[in-house]
């Protein structure tokens, strides 16, 4: 303390003072400023930008107050989860006109998500974003998953999530990346071509068992190289590709003149 | 006469001897002459990867329970524990997760199927294309065509047995196809599957059919097949000294022993390295089959995927209800009338081809696939067909992987179906007879050198390089039939002749084979090219490059244009 004491009188010392208080005012706003916002306590604040994003770059198509026309859909009533699942997934705003919307790099970053999240929700009431105890695998049960993925989902999805095709060029996408958040919302909301799974229908507890199957096949198969999990048809083009081609080399070796 | 100074293994090959006579068997084998080529290896990966079937069938069946008794599972994987499920697919998944070694002999064996049937049908193409199925090896031909029919249904079979979603699925399809054929169909069904859909019988009857009876039938007709190999002799592509009377070759003993014995590891080895690194039917993520889910992707295995694709292409308005009962031309039409034509076409080409040809001759000697363009066009035409209906069959993925609409894809295959065969024959027979009369221009004129020389009085010509003998011969030695020659309406006395109509039919077929066609060329064509030569030869005399001269039969260089040289000599 003496020495600190014995240089009080430094002329750096009221500089690493002032210094020192910015730190501390600093940290205790920190400590004690109220949270960014988020989708489940939207302030009016929250869903007056969200407002503004949406007049900017929703409402060419679905018009000014969201009310849809006849060929775009009325977001009235659609939601938090069915925003936070078009937006966050880059499907919404939409690139072009085509059979469906393609995902692609998202537009807007999670605050402006939650913001427009927001503002869509106070339009009506609709599914609310899931928590994230809603969507833990580790919680669910991949087997029952199993069971309820193979009745409502594999037809369209594949049987372990790889996707499929629909009419008119319209398909079911792989599910490999798609986040357990957005797999719940999908369910709820039902985007696109998909039906919605109310939680009527298969109960949030079955969805959570649905996200764990499907992080289960993220591990790969036991099998060895899954051959893009296609079924018969890439086995097939396999088995002629690696095991003929190689046999195939193999016998004309053999068959060369061995002179 | 053994004596005990013998070792021994020739102790124990005197006693056999003594005993079954067996040295004159081994003698004649030891010394049978096959031919090297590599597509004669083909059967071969058939013939091994059926004794890998047989090895790791065997091992399965240690494992495997046929039956469709209801039991709850428990065990891996995570995503089947606590399931209801039948016996069958509870022990696959035994096999798969429990057994030591039991998942890689699951995939060695389904990797061995899917490459018994691509090798069959590798063989086949072979054997068609080069004509090896003519007299005397029709009746060969014949139980190779049964032995991929069972190789069909031995696959069916195996498909089956796990009791998964997708092989259900398939059984599903049976079942229609089935009850789609008209008035026995339902009962059919009723028989096969001990009552409606899917019953209790079916996988123990599969099991028995797939284990037992069509195992049996392939390896007592493998046995007739290389039977017949061994007594027709082998047969042999054209080339210099090759002829209906030899087998230029080496023998099977030391030398095609080692070439095949090892072959056989080979195939093992690459059968193997599949099942080791790559997944093959992963039951466990179709689940317990149950009559209501279906996935998306949902396919046979490749050598199936036709019929599939031939369901997936057929308008579906085609089924009609006749005074209460229901014809299903929608299913019975791509199911069973498409297969049977493609299947019939198969099996009676050869027949018909003799037919048309009227050639009784026997034929070891094999023909190079350009110089029958009918038969290399119908071929490729086949292929062509069952191309588009396997692609057909893919319809659903060929959407996703190439971003296309499946409804425009499936409408393209069914105009190509129809379209596509056709087109391929006829670009295939115009390549053909492309072909052999570059072998006839070829032979007549040489090889171009590139050398080109001036003469004395300022002429330009090209150098051409006469063919070897070897190259010669396998261009010209080769019969182009031409269309029948039939008998008249009628006779001398003006009777109509019994037969007539019969005859004329085959004419007009004979006429579609063999109206376009390109002779070999005759000694006496190569006799007058080369004169053509010696005169240009004799006009150039001057120039030692022109001609390599002193070559009396073969070597007269013909050279480009040899019509005016005459006016043109100094």
């Amino acid at each position: 303390m003496k020495a600190l004491a014995a240089r009080r009188h430094h002329r750096f010392a009221p500089v690493v003072l002032l210094l020192l208080a910015l730190l501390v005012t600093g940290g205790v706003y920190a400590a004690f400023a109220p949270s960014p916002a988020s989708a489940d306590s939207a302030s009016t604040e929250d869903i007056e930008t969200g407002q503004k994003l949406f007049q900017a770059n929703c409402a060419t198509c679905h018009g000014p107050s969201a009310e849809g026309s006849d060929t775009v859909p009325s977001l009235v009533g659609v939601g938090a989860a069915a925003v936070d699942f078009q937006v966050s997934t880059g499907r919404m705003p939409m690139q072009m006109e085509g059979p469906q919307a393609i995902q692609k790099p998202r537009q807007f970053d999670e605050e402006q998500t939650a913001q427009l999240a927001a503002y869509v929700a106070s339009l009506g009431a609709g599914p609310a974003i899931p928590t994230d105890e809603q969507v833990d695998a580790a919680l669910g049960d991949p087997s029952n998953g199993a069971a309820v993925f193979r009745t409502n989902c594999a037809m369209c999805h594949n049987a372990v999530g790889a996707g499929g095709a629909l009419s008119e060029g319209k398909f079911a996408p792989p599910l490999w990346d798609t986040s357990e958040r957005n797999i719940y919302q999908a369910m709820q909301t039902g985007p696109q071509s998909m039906p919605v799974f109310n939680d009527m229908n298969v109960t949030p507890d079955e969805k959570r068992d649905v996200i764990a199957y499907l992080i289960e096949q993220r591990e790969g198969s036991a099998g060895g190289l899954d051959l893009g999990s296609l079924g018969p048809v890439s086995e097939g083009l396999w088995v002629w590709i690696v095991g003929m081609g190689l046999l195939i080399g193999a016998a004309v070796w053999i068959g060369a003149k061995s002179s | 006469m053994s004596t005990s100074t013998a070792g021994p293994a020739e102790a124990t090959a005197d006693y056999l001897d003594q005993r079954t006579g067996i040295a004159g068997a081994v003698k004649e084998f030891a010394r049978k002459v096959f031919p090297d080529h590599w597509s004669f290896l083909l059967g071969e990966i058939a013939l091994y990867s059926f004794v890998v079937l047989i090895l790791s069938g065997f091992f399965l069946t240690m494992f495997f329970v046929p039956s469709m008794g209801l039991i709850e599972y428990h065990g891996e994987p995570a995503t089947m524990n606590g399931q209801l499920m039948s016996e069958a697919f509870a022990s696959t998944l035994h096999t798969s997760f429990e057994v030591r070694g039991g998942l890689l002999m699951r995939q060695i064996h389904h990797w061995s199927a899917l490459l018994f049937m691509a090798a069959i049908v590798t063989h086949m193409m072979r054997v068609f294309f080069t004509g090896a199925f003519r007299k005397p090896r029709e009746l060969n031909w014949m139980v190779g065509f049964l032995l991929m029919i069972l190789g069909l249904a031995a696959g069916f079979t195996g498909y089956s047995l796990p009791d998964d979603v997708l092989s259900g699925n398939g059984l599903r399809i049976t079942d229609g196809v089935v009850k789609s054929i008209p008035i026995i169909g339902s009962y059919m069904s009723y028989f096969i599957f001990g009552g409606e859909f899917p019953g209790e019988d079916i996988i123990p009857r599969l099991f028995t059919l797939h284990i037992l009876v069509v195992p049996g039938l392939i390896l007592a007709l493998v046995a007739l097949h290389l039977f017949f190999v061994v007594l027709h002799k082998h047969t042999q592509y054209p080339g210099g000294g090759r002829t209906n009377a030899n087998v230029v070759g080496f023998p099977l003993f030391p030398v095609y022993v080692a070439k095949a014995g090892g072959f056989f590891f080979v195939v093992f080895g690459v059968i193997a390295a599949m099942g080791a690194t790559m997944a093959i039917n992963n039951v466990w993520n179709y689940g317990p089959y149950d009559p209501s889910p279906v996935s998306a992707g949902a396919q046979p295995d490749w050598y199936m995927l036709f019929l599939e694709g031939s369901l997936r292409l057929m308008p579906g308005q085609t089924e009609y209800v006749i005074a209460g009962y229901t014809l299903s031309l929608n299913i019975l039409i791509p199911a069973v009338v498409i297969p049977g034509l493609l299947f019939t076409f198969l099996a009676v080409y050869p027949f018909l081809e003799a037919a048309v040809t009227k050639d009784k001759r026997e034929h070891h000697v094999l023909d190079r696939p350009r110089n029958v363009p009918v038969r290399t066009g119908l071929g490729v035409a086949f292929l062509t067909a069952f191309i588009i209906l396997a692609l057909a069959g893919s319809n659903d993925l060929i959407a996703t992987h190439f971003h296309l609409s499946i409804n425009a894809i499936t409408w393209v295959f069914r105009v190509l179906l129809f379209v596509g065969p056709v087109i391929a024959f006829w670009i295939t027979k115009r390549i053909c007879l492309g072909l052999q009369r570059k072998d006839r221009e070829l032979v007549l004129h040489g090889h171009e050198t590139g050398r080109i020389v001036r003469f004395a009085h300022g002429e330009y010509i090209e150098v051409h390089r006469p063919l070897d003998d070897q190259e010669r011969w396998l261009r010209v030695n080769y019969t182009a039939h031409a269309p029948l020659e039939i008998e008249p309406a009628t006779d001398s006395r003006g009777v109509r002749r019994k037969g007539y109509k019969k005859d004329r039919r085959l004419q007009r077929l004979s006429r579609f084979f063999y109206e376009d066609r390109v002779e070999p060329v005759t000694p006496s064509e190569v006799a007058a090219s080369h004169s053509h030569g010696e005169h240009d030869a004799l006009g150039a005399a001057d120039d030692t490059h022109a001609v390599e001269s002193g070559s009396a039969v073969g070597g007269g260089s013909h050279i480009v244009s040899p019509d005016d040289t005459g006016s043109t000599t100094h």
